[in-house]
C-alpha cells in the first residue's frame, strides 16, 4: 500500500504557544480592521463589505436590442467600477435585464436613497455605453434606430435580509453551537465540547476578519459557507477527540498531554487526506467557479484551512489545559477532603462535579 | 450464515438504490414509459423532479403596492365610529358622523346638537380615541361641527409602518409554504409603498398571489336581533335590512349591514350549485367585540358533522379572551356572528360565558381551510395588495456563473475520485460507489421533501460530500492501521469498521443536532442549508458504512477463508 504518513511523532502540544500566538494575531488583525474601518471612516468604508442582500441598493431595468452574454455585461459593469452587481435576465421580455447594484460606500441614510439611485444609474449607464448609445429619453428603443439599449427604470430596493433576520441568523448559529456543545459534552466531557466550540468560534472570527481586511463581499451565500465551515471544523475536532477517548482506555498510564499528541499523530494521515481532498475541490471552485461565486468559495477555502489548523492548534491545547485544571482541582479537593473532612465548602467550582472520564482520579465523596 | 447475511444486505442495497434512482430520474404523477429511459427523457424528468431555486433557475418577479389609501380610509372610518361612540357614552348628542377621506385629507367630522359643549365633547372623545394632538391629528371646530384632521407627517409615518407590517406578514405567509427561499424586499422610493417579491416556480407565485389577494379580516360581532329562543333576525334584501334601522335609508356609523350566506363556502364553489341557499342580510353592531388581532392560534379541523367539510378552530390571546369573556358573560342568549372579510360566516347564540375558544364553521374544503388558517395566523394585511409589475426572470447567479460553478464542481469531484482510486486502489472503488450512491439518495431525499435547491443547499451538499469522503478515509486508514499491527485481514476489516463507526456516528450526530437547530429556528438560506445537510448525512450513514462494509464482505466471501492480501 501507498502511504503518505507512517510513524510520525510530532510534539504538537509543545508548539501550543506558537499556535495560539498565531491565532490571536489573526483574530486581532481582523478585529482591528473591522473596528478601524467602522470607527475611523465614518461614512466611508464599513467594517464589512455587505452585498445588496444586506444593505439594499438600486435595481436598473434595461433592455437591449441585441442582448449581450451575461459575462460581457458583468465585465462591462465591473470595468465601470461597480462591484458585486447581480444580473438577472428577464425571460418574458426580449433582451431585458435586471441589474441590482449595492449601495456604494456606507449604509445609505433615509432620504438619501434618491441620490444613491441616481449615482447607480449614472454608473450603470456609463458601463452600458460600451455596447452602444442609449435611446433618447423621449424615444422607445424601437423608435431610435441608433440606440443599442434603453434604461427603462431605476428603483431603490431594500435589503433582502432585514436587520431582524441578521440578528436571528446570529442567534440561530449560537443556538446550534450550544446544541453541539451539549452533544459533545454528553458523548465526551464538558471540556471537550467547550474546546471544540471555541475552536469553531476562532475559525469563524478569523474568516470574518479576513473578509473585513480584504473587503470581500458578504452576501447570503457567504452565510451558508460559514455554516459549512462550522460543520467541517467540528467534524475534525471530533475525530481527534474520539481517538483520545479510545487511547485513554488503551494507555491508562500515559498522561493526557502525550495521549493527545499520540492521537493527533495517529489521525494525521486521515486529517491530511480528508482536508486535502476538500481543499482540492474548493480550490477548483475558487479558481474556476467564476466571480459571483468567489465570496462563497473563498469563505469555504478559508474555512477548510483554518478549520484543519485549529483542530490541532486550538482545540487540542485548550482541551488539555482545561482538563488538567479540572484534574488538579479534583486532586486538591480529594486531598483536602482527606485531611480535614470539611472540604465541601472549599471545592473550587470546576471540581465540584462528578467526573465520568476513565483513568482520572475521582472526586472524594 | 455469513452468506445469507451478505445476500440480505445486497437485496436491501439493491432495492434502496433502485427506489432512489426512480425518485430522481423517474416520472412523477404518471406511468413510466420507454421514453423515460432515453437520455432526453432522463434529462426532462430530472429537470421536473428537482426544483431549482431563484439563484439557479429564476422564477417570478412581482412588484406589489400596498394600497395605503384604503388603509388610511379604514383607519379614519374606524376612528369616526369610535369617536361617535365615545361621545355618546359620555352623554352628548351627536347628530351626524362622517369620515371624510377625499382630496388627500383624512378627517373625522362630528355634527353635534349643542355647540356650547364642543370643548367637553372633544375632551371626552380624545380620552378614549387616539386622535388627539399627541397622536398627530389636528382639531378644529366651527359652529356645531367638530373636525379632527390627520397631519401629513403622521400620515407618512402610518403609511410607512403599514408597509413594513405588510412586508412582515407577507414574509411569514410565504415562508409557511416551505423552503422555496423567496426574496422579499422594499422597492421604489420611501413613499411608493412597494414590495418586491421574487420566488422560484411560477405556479407557486400564482398561489401566493391568490393568497395575498384574499384579505383575512376576522371579527366577532354582535348581531342585532331579538335574543334566543326566537330565531336570529335576517332580511332577504339589504334594503330591508337598512329599512329596519329606521334612520332614513342611511346606515348609522355604529351599525353595518352584511351578507350572510348560511354555511357558505369561502370560494363559492359548491359541490351542488342548485342547492345553494339565497344570501340573507343581517345587521351587526360596531365596533366588533374582538378582531383577528386577538387571535392566538387557528387550526383547520375536520368538521364534527364528518364528511369532507372542514372548520377552523381558534383560540384567543389573553387580552382578547378577557374582552370576549366579559361580553359573552353579559350577553347570554344574544346572537353573535363570525365575520370574515365583510361576510358573516356563521351565527350562533351565546349559551354561556365563553373565554378563549371558538370555531368558524362553513363548507370549507381542506385547501380553503388550510389557506385561511395560514392567513389568520400570520395576521391580516393592513390593506389590500395591488400588483404593479409581473415578470419572469432568469437565475440571479447568472448563467455564466452557474456554468463555471458546475464545471469547477465536476473537476473537484473528478479529482477526489481519482485520488481515492490511486491511493486506496481496490478499496477506492468502494469509496467511489458509496459516494455516487450517496449523491443519488441525497437528491432523492431532496425531491421527497419537496425542497428547493439553491446555492446554500449546494453548500450543504459540499459539506456532505466532504464528510462522506471523510467517512471512507477514516475507515480505510483504520483498517490499514489494524493490518500494520499484525491482525488478519478479516479481523482488520472488522476492527477498522468497528472503531471508525464510533467516530462517524459522533461526527454525524453532532452535525445533525446542530442542523436541527438551524432548521427549527432559521429562515431562508439557513433552512435550505440545514435540510440538505441532514438528508445528506442520514444517507451517508447508509452509503459509507453499510454499503462499503457489504462490498468488503463480498470481497472476503469471494476470496475464501484465507485472505492474504487486500487492495487498500
Amino acid at each position: 500500500m501507498f502511504q503518505l504518513f507512517h510513524k510520525i511523532n510530532v510534539d504538537w502540544l509543545g508548539k501550543r504557544r506558537f499556535f495560539i500566538g498565531i491565532s490571536i494575531a489573526l483574530m486581532l488583525a481582523g478585529m482591528v480592521s473591522a473596528v478601524y474601518r467602522h470607527r475611523a471612516h465614518p461614512g466611508g468604508t464599513e467594517a464589512f463589505n455587505l452585498g445588496v442582500d444586506f444593505k439594499g441598493g438600486t435595481v436598473v431595468t434595461v433592455r437591449f436590442r441585441q442582448p449581450p452574454p451575461v459575462e460581457n455585461l458583468r465585465a462591462a459593469i465591473n470595468q465601470a467600477g461597480v462591484r458585486d452587481a447581480v444580473i438577472q435576465p428577464i425571460l418574458d421580455k426580449q433582451g431585458g435585464f435586471l441589474i441590482r447594484v449595492p449601495h456604494q460606500g456606507a449604509e445609505v441614510k433615509e432620504g438619501e436613497t434618491q441620490a444613491g439611485v441616481d449615482a447607480a444609474r449614472t454608473r450603470v449607464r456609463q458601463a452600458l455605453n460600451t455596447f452602444g448609445p442609449e435611446a433618447q429619453t423621449d424615444k422607445t428603443l424601437e423608435a431610435d434606430a441608433n440606440a443599442a439599449y434603453k434604461i427603462e427604470g431605476t428603483d431603490a430596493v431594500g435589503e433582502v435580509a432585514s436587520k431582524q433576520l441578521r440578528t436571528q441568523a446570529v442567534a440561530v448559529t449560537i443556538a446550534a453551537l450550544i446544541g453541539m456543545l451539549l452533544f459533545i459534552a454528553f458523548r465526551f466531557e464538558w471540556t471537550y465540547g467547550a474546546a471544540a466550540v471555541i475552536a469553531v468560534f476562532h475559525t469563524v472570527l478569523v474568516t470574518l476578519g479576513l473578509f473585513s481586511i480584504f473587503q470581500i463581499e458578504i452576501n447570503l451565500t457567504v452565510i451558508a459557507a460559514l455554516l459549512t465551515l462550522v460543520g467541517f471544523d467540528v467534524n475534525d475536532s471530533i475525530v481527534i477527540f474520539d481517538r483520545i477517548r479510545e487511547n485513554r482506555k488503551l494507555y491508562r498510564r500515559m498522561n493526557l498531554y502525550d495521549v493527545t499528541n499520540l492521537s493527533i499523530n495517529q489521525t494525521l494521515s486521515r486529517t491530511v487526506i480528508t482536508s486535502g481532498l476538500v481543499f482540492l475541490s474548493v480550490i477548483a471552485l475558487v479558481l474556476l467557479g467564476g466571480e459571483t461565486l468567489r465570496p462563497f468559495s473563498l469563505a469555504l477555502l478559508m474555512g477548510i484551512i483554518f478549520g484543519t489548523y485549529d483542530t490541532i492548534a486550538v482545540a487540542g491545547p485548550i482541551m488539555v489545559w482545561w482538563e488538567r485544571r479540572v484534574e488538579a482541582a479534583n486532586k486538591k479537593a480529594t486531598v483536602s477532603a482527606g485531611e480535614s473532612g470539611t472540604a465541601a465548602g472549599r471545592n473550587p467550582a470546576p471540581g465540584g462535579r462528578a467526573r465520568s472520564g476513565v483513568g482520572k482520579p475521582s472526586r472524594a465523596a | 450464515m455469513k452468506k445469507r447475511n451478505l445476500l440480505q444486505r445486497s437485496i436491501i442495497i439493491g432495492i434502496v438504490t433502485l427506489v432512489g434512482l426512480y425518485i430522481v430520474i423517474g416520472p412523477h404523477g404518471r406511468r413510466p414509459h420507454f421514453r423515460d429511459l432515453t437520455w432526453s427523457g432522463i434529462k426532462q424528468n430530472l429537470g421536473q423532479n428537482i426544483h431549482l431555486g431563484l439563484d439557479l433557475k429564476g422564477g417570478a418577479h412581482l412588484v406589489m403596492r400596498v394600497k395605503i389609501e384604503d388603509y388610511l380610509k379604514r383607519l379614519t372610518e374606524d376612528a369616526a365610529t369610535a369617536a361617535q361612540n365615545a361621545a355618546k357614552d359620555a352623554g352628548f348628542e351627536i347628530k351626524d358622523t362622517k369620515a371624510e377621506t377625499s382630496g388627500g385629507n383624512h378627517r373625522v367630522i362630528l355634527q353635534v346638537a349643542d355647540p356650547t359643549k364642543n370643548k367637553d365633547i372633544r375632551e371626552a372623545v380624545e380620552k378614549k380615541v387616539n386622535i388627539g394632538d399627541r397622536d398627530g391629528w389636528s382639531f378644529s371646530s366651527s359652529g356645531n361641527t367638530l373636525a379632527w384632521t390627520l397631519s401629513g407627517s403622521t400620515e407618512r409615518t402610518l403609511a410607512e409602518s403599514a408597509t413594513e407590517q405588510a412586508l412582515k406578514i407577507i414574509e411569514s405567509r410565504i415562508n409557511a409554504f416551505g423552503v422555496a427561499e423567496p426574496t422579499l424586499q422594499r422597492h421604489g422610493a420611501q413613499n411608493s409603498h412597494e414590495i418586491l417579491l421574487q420566488m422560484p416556480g411560477i405556479q407557486d407565485a400564482e398561489h401566493v398571489k391568490q393568497q395575498l389577494g384574499t384579505p383575512s379580516r376576522l371579527e366577532l360581532v354582535h348581531v342585532v336581533s331579538p335574543p334566543s329562543p326566537s330565531s336570529v333576525q335576517t332580511y332577504n334584501t339589504s334594503e330591508a335590512a337598512i329599512a329596519s334601522l329606521n334612520s332614513g335609508g342611511n346606515v348609522p356609523a355604529n351599525r353595518r349591514v352584511l351578507p350572510y350566506t348560511e354555511r357558505a363556502s369561502l370560494t363559492g364553489q359548491e359541490t351542488n350549485p342548485g342547492a345553494k341557499p339565497p344570501p340573507k342580510w343581517v345587521v351587526i353592531e360596531l365596533p366588533a367585540i374582538i378582531d383577528g388581532a386577538e387571535l392566538r392560534t387557528a387550526a383547520a379541523a375536520q368538521s364534527r358533522a364528518g364528511g369532507d367539510e372542514y372548520e377552523i378552530d381558534f383560540s384567543l390571546k389573553k387580552t382578547g379572551a378577557d374582552k370576549f369573556g366579559a361580553w359573552t358573560g353579559a350577553n347570554v342568549n344574544e346572537y353573535m356572528g363570525v365575520v370574515l372579510n365583510d361576510e358573516v360566516k356563521s351565527i350562533a347564540f351565546i349559551k354561556s360565558q365563553i373565554f378563549d375558544q371558538g370555531q368558524i364553521t362553513g363548507k370549507f374544503t381542506k385547501q380553503d381551510a388550510d389557506d385561511l388558517v395560514l392567513t389568520l395566523r400570520s395576521g391580516a394585511l393592513p390593506a389590500g395588495i395591488q400588483y404593479e409589475e409581473e415578470r419572469t426572470v432568469g437565475p440571479s447567479l447568472g448563467a455564466d456563473s452557474i456554468r463555471s460553478g458546475v464545471r469547477a464542481s465536476l473537476l473537484g469531484l473528478i479529482l477526489v475520485v481519482a485520488f481515492m482510486l490511486l491511493y486506496y486502489r481496490g478499496a477506492g472503488v468502494n469509496a467511489v460507489v458509496a459516494l455516487l450512491l450517496n449523491m443519488i439518495l441525497m437528491l432523492a431525499g431532496l425531491i421527497m421533501f419537496n425542497a428547493t435547491l439553491t446555492l446554500p443547499g449546494i453548500a450543504g451538499i459540499i459539506l456532505t460530500i466532504g464528510m462522506a469522503v471523510d467517512s471512507n478515509v477514516l475507515i480505510f486508514e483504520r483498517i490499514r492501521e489494524e493490518m500494520r499491527s499484525g491482525k488478519t485481514i478479516p479481523s482488520s476489516i472488522e476492527q477498522g469498521f468497528g472503531h471508525a463507526f464510533v467516530t462517524i456516528i459522533d461526527t454525524h450526530v453532532t452535525t445533525i443536532v446542530s442542523s436541527l437547530f438551524l432548521y427549527a429556528f432559521g429562515a431562508g438560506p439557513i433552512r435550505g442549508f440545514a435540510v440538505t445537510l441532514v438528508i445528506g448525512l442520514l444517507v451517508n450513514l447508509f452509503s459509507a458504512v453499510y454499503v462499503s462494509r457489504t462490498i468488503f464482505m463480498w470481497l472476503l466471501s469471494r476470496k475464501g477463508r484465507r485472505v492474504e492480501s487486500l487492495s487498500i
